[in-house]
């Protein structure tokens, strides 16, 4: 036995004793744990005894069952259990929206890399090549891979109520309305991928009472666990989750991955199995961006005034439904970008295909639809001879103007201040003389010197909606301790919010320490036992889980304060929290909160909902279906080698309103990070898919920036208090993956002169070969 | 087989070893070390960057028995001291260059042995170093304050005047 355990073994609470309240940037409680290699992600556990499991997927796209034979599998050793769809303890059925996709395939495979079986064993290689002795014979069928064509069903139907998942259209004003001048442009995006550095893993121990404890890399623990136990045919009591490091989500993990297979293969062993996906096995273990077909027309006056917009959008859902109904209400009812028009009529398909499941993504449909509407913005532009963010600034939606579903914005949206911003900020200096390689497109290749390189400057906006829309019963939940602890009021927090590296962990102590007044603050492991702290998505965290977790403080400091002002003989009115005293309202301290704590043990636990919304009527899509709209803009500046298609983004500069930075730090690496990743949209990311097949289910093929490819970026955050929100605050993790994409791809065509209707561009989109 | 090796200044053996089991699978799953990352085991991420006989490489990449008799050093032997971080560690702390830290680990080593060699490395030669070491969650704006920070703070302790005016 050479193993150890480490303190990278086992999830943690975190304590810190720092100040740093609201707006202020104190350092993560997980920091430290990070950068000594202890903190505990999900593919670090390990248990005594654990076995490992592993997944059979399918090859094809598409395909009949027809057998399937595990003796072979069954008797190599080290091999403790080989199951199929017949051990699937409960409802072989789960799905986000709609229960449509099997915890392991039945008679039909509907993607490739679908799972057909699993293996656990005590070694992982043993698992692995466990799984390829099961033998499953497949009668190959003809995979449905054209979204447009499944939109007007054509082709087999692949699920019982066809091919389209949720059509959506939205009516606003005159449908035939006519402009002076028009433009028509047909797009279409890329299937990204989430990329997320940690690979889908955790570790599944059974438990005594016939339930499972389950420590996973999630982004909502309470989702899983309902649809964890309808397939294991448990209660919900006996499956309990608790969240493990999560290496990145982005959308990635909304979705089940190895959650229920885990559980059955822990159950059925009676061992703790741990399952660790590799980064192939990763591309095919979780959905990805839809791609989409995207058909826009503009009409506008010849002054330059938006006169109307229609557009056909598709959107490809893959074999399984997943998000893409509220993926498809997103780019419908945000189609028409962040721009006042009167005259609106979108339509929207999402479609089930044989392509791969595609689902949440950072930006959700928003981005897709963004990609179209800029294009068409820089070419009206240029049609009215008129500067592309002056043309954007004229036609800027703003607070008090409605959306083409008819919501009132009635909160600050300063779009247009936003492009002046950020057209405002210094250009980089012009190329001159000699310069360093590095710098130029192709890099280090040593493609150039300089000849052939052109520079283009180019201008996106974007608007998503936060939170989650369209009548969900959107809520998290806070339970905060009060106590004193060796001396010292000590503060515990317990929700059961993902955090994923977004710094969630650290925005809940802040707001505590705000709010109690108090340094030391735990933050509880996040599980299911507490309430449902609601997805780590939709940007919305800060708002919901902090809304909650503010509420719980208020009161535990009602609590106090009745108790102080008791002891004080004074009335209550006045008193607050603050530095670790009880105060009156001229701030002077009346006692030490310890004092008045003394033996107490103060606790709440309370939920927050926000405001709600409402879905939107099915003939004209109207209704007040968002909580809160998010707006960023960009300027990027490019050099473009035109002769070999290579584009160097030299500066990728972003302004965006967050209502309230409740950690500054935290704010711009969401900006930073989401306009990484619309960078990798533009120019390189793609899974590409020929036939349903994924031809590039690795990092060496599937590109993500890297340091250099990403630019310097200079960011301006504005802060325009959102009165409905708490503290103001606007959610921000998705806007800048937004307007990235199309403010790059516009300083490419400002650059090239070509059209460029498809993302990622590449090398072949510049040069025309 | 045996594999026996030395990590973080302690002499370590595993037993049983495989011969197609990385050097990171073993310090991950035999020795209790699993700060080294696993994001795509295929030498394209750098998460699993370690120092090999003082050599950044990626561990994913070493079969175990290469490590025979040799150095290693992890992420977990960068600190001297059970309560102390090496600079680069709280610089990427403070700085915010941590957000889900997954890439941490690999570019805490490959950025401790780029300011190790270089001392006060330019923004060229930082984005040059660590540019097999993705991250998926910063847009390594942070990670540049943070490699700049270590190494300015480095140069002030050992008494090298960081560079003063344009
Ligand atoms: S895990 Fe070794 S390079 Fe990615
Ligand atoms: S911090 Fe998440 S991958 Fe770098």
């Amino acid at each position: 036995m050479t193993q150890r355990t480490s303190p990278g073994h086992r999830v943690r609470e975190l304590t810190t004793a720092v100040s740093g309240g609201i707006g202020e940037s104190p350092v993560r409680p997980d920091g430290t744990l990070k950068v000594r290699g202890e903190f505990a992600y999900s593919s670090d556990l390990w248990h005594e005894d654990m076995l490992w499991g592993a997944t059979l997927r399918s090859p094809h796209p598409y395909a009949r069952i027809l057998a399937v034979d595990i003796t072979e599998a069954v008797r190599m050793p080290g091999v403790y259990a080989v199951m199929t769809h017949e051990d699937v303890p409960g409802a072989n059925i789960y799905g986000l929206e709609h229960a449509d996709q099997p915890v392991l395939a039945v008679d039909v495979v509907r993607y490739q890399g679908e799972p057909v079986a699993l293996v656990a064993a005590d070694h992982p290689e043993t698992a692995q090549r466990a799984a390829k002795r099961i033998r499953v014979e497949y009668e190959v069928l003809d995979p449905v891979t054209d979204m447009v064509a499944a939109a007007k069903g054509e082709g087999p139907a692949l699920h019982p109520d066809g091919n389209v998942v949720r059509y959506l259209r939205i009516r606003k004003g005159e449908v035939e309305a006519t402009a002076d001048v028009m433009v028509v442009g047909e797009y279409e995006v890329g299937m990204q991928d989430q990329a997320f550095l940690g690979p889908e893993s955790g570790l599944a121990v059974p438990a005594e009472d016939g339930g499972v404890d389950l420590y996973v890399a999630t982004q909502w623990l309470h989702v899983d666990q309902r649809q964890v136990a309808h397939a294991l045919g448990l209660p919900l009591e006996k499956v309990r989750l608790t969240l493990a490091g999560v290496g990145g989500a982005f959308g990635g993990r909304e979705d089940l991955s190895m959650q229920v297979h885990a559980c059955m293969l822990a159950l059925r062993t009676g061992r703790p199995v741990k399952m660790v996906y590799n980064r192939e096995e990763s591309f095919f273990g979780h959905v990805h961006r839809h791609p989409a077909k995207i058909y826009y027309e503009h009409g506008a006056t010849r002054d330059g005034d938006l006169v109307y917009v229609r557009a056909k959008i598709y959107l490809d859902g893959g074999a399984y439904a997943s998000s893409t109904p509220a993926v498809v209400a997103n780019a419908a009812t945000l189609g028409a970008g962040p721009y006042k028009v009167d005259n609106v009529a979108i339509d929207c398909w999402g479609v089930y295909t044989n392509n791969p499941p595609c689902g949440a993504m950072r930006g959700f449909g928003a981005v897709q639809a963004a990609f179209g509407y800029e294009s068409q913005m820089d070419r009206l532009a240029e049609r009215l001879g008129m500067d592309p963010v002056e043309f954007r600034m004229r036609n800027a939606i703003a607070e008090g103007d409605t959306m083409p579903t008819g919501q009132r914005i009635d909160s600050p949206a300063p779009v247009a201040e936003l492009l002046r911003r950020v057209r405002d900020l210094p250009l980089p200096p012009e190329r001159r003389g000699r310069v360093d390689i590095r710098e130029l497109p192709g890099g280090v290749s040593n493609t150039t010197h300089g000849e052939g390189v052109v520079r283009g400057v180019g201008y996106g906006v974007g608007i998503k909606n936060i939170c989650f829309s369209e009548g969900f019963d959107d809520y998290s939940t806070a339970r905060l301790r009060l106590q004193v602890i060796g001396g010292e009021p000590t503060a515990m927090i317990h929700t059961a919010a993902a955090e994923v590296g977004q710094g969630l962990v650290t925005v809940k102590q802040q707001i505590v320490r705000t709010e109690l007044g108090v340094e030391r603050v735990t933050v509880h492991p996040m599980d299911t036992s507490v309430g449902n702290g609601g997805s780590t998505s939709a940007s919305r965290q800060t708002y919901v889980t902090g809304g909650a977790v503010r509420k719980a403080c208020h009161t535990v400091r009602d609590r106090v304060l009745r108790m102080a002002a008791h002891r004080l003989g004074v009335p209550q009115e006045g008193l607050s929290l603050a530095g670790g005293k009880v105060v009156d309202a001229r701030g002077a301290a009346l006692a030490d909160l310890a004092e008045v704590l003394g033996e107490e043990v103060v606790e709440a636990t309370e939920e927050y909902r926000h405001r709600p919304t409402y879905r939107v009527d099915a003939e004209r899509g109207q209704g007040d279906a968002h909580v809160q709209y998010g707006f960023a803009a960009h300027r990027a500046v490019v050099d473009v080698d035109v002769e070999l298609g290579l584009v160097r983004v030299v500066q990728l500069d972003c302004a965006q309103d967050v209502g309230r930075a409740i950690n500054p730090q935290a704010v711009l690496g969401q900006i930073h990070g989401g306009s990484a990743q619309g960078l990798g949209l533009a120019v390189m990311e793609e899974i590409q898919v020929v036939g349903g097949k994924v031809r590039n289910p690795s990092f060496t093929d599937y590109l993500i920036p890297t340091i250099l490819d990403m630019p310097p970026m200079t960011v301006d955050v504005l802060e325009l208090a959102d009165p409905h929100a708490p503290y103001g605050l606007r959610g921000v993790g998705e806007p800048p993956t937004i307007s990235s994409t199309p403010a790059i791809v516009a300083a490419i065509r400002a650059a090239t002169g070509r059209a460029l209707h498809r993302v990622p561009v590449r090398p072949e989109h510049i040069t025309g070969t | 087989m045996r594999v026996t090796f030395t990590v973080n200044g302690e002499r370590r053996e595993a037993d049983d070893v495989w011969e197609g089991e990385s050097l990171l699978y073993v310090l991950r799953e035999r020795l209790g070390l699993p700060g080294s990352k696993n994001a795509c085991e295929q030498g394209e991420c750098g998460s699993c960057t370690v120092y090999l006989d003082g050599v950044p490489v990626c561990s994913c990449l070493v079969a175990a028995g290469q490590a025979q008799d040799r150095e290693v050093r992890t992420v977990e032997g960068l600190a001297e001291g059970e309560d102390r971080l090496d600079p680069v560690q709280e610089a990427f702390v403070e700085a915010g260059a941590v957000q889900c830290g997954f890439c941490t680990p690999g570019l805490l080593v490959a950025a401790h042995d780029l300011i190790a060699r270089t001392g006060q490395p330019s923004d060229a030669e930082i984005r040059e170093a660590l540019a097999g070491n993705l991250c998926r969650c910063t847009g390594y704006e942070k990670i540049m304050e943070a490699v700049r920070l270590a190494a300015a703070r480095r140069a002030e302790t050992r008494g090298g005047s960081p560079e003063v005016g344009p």
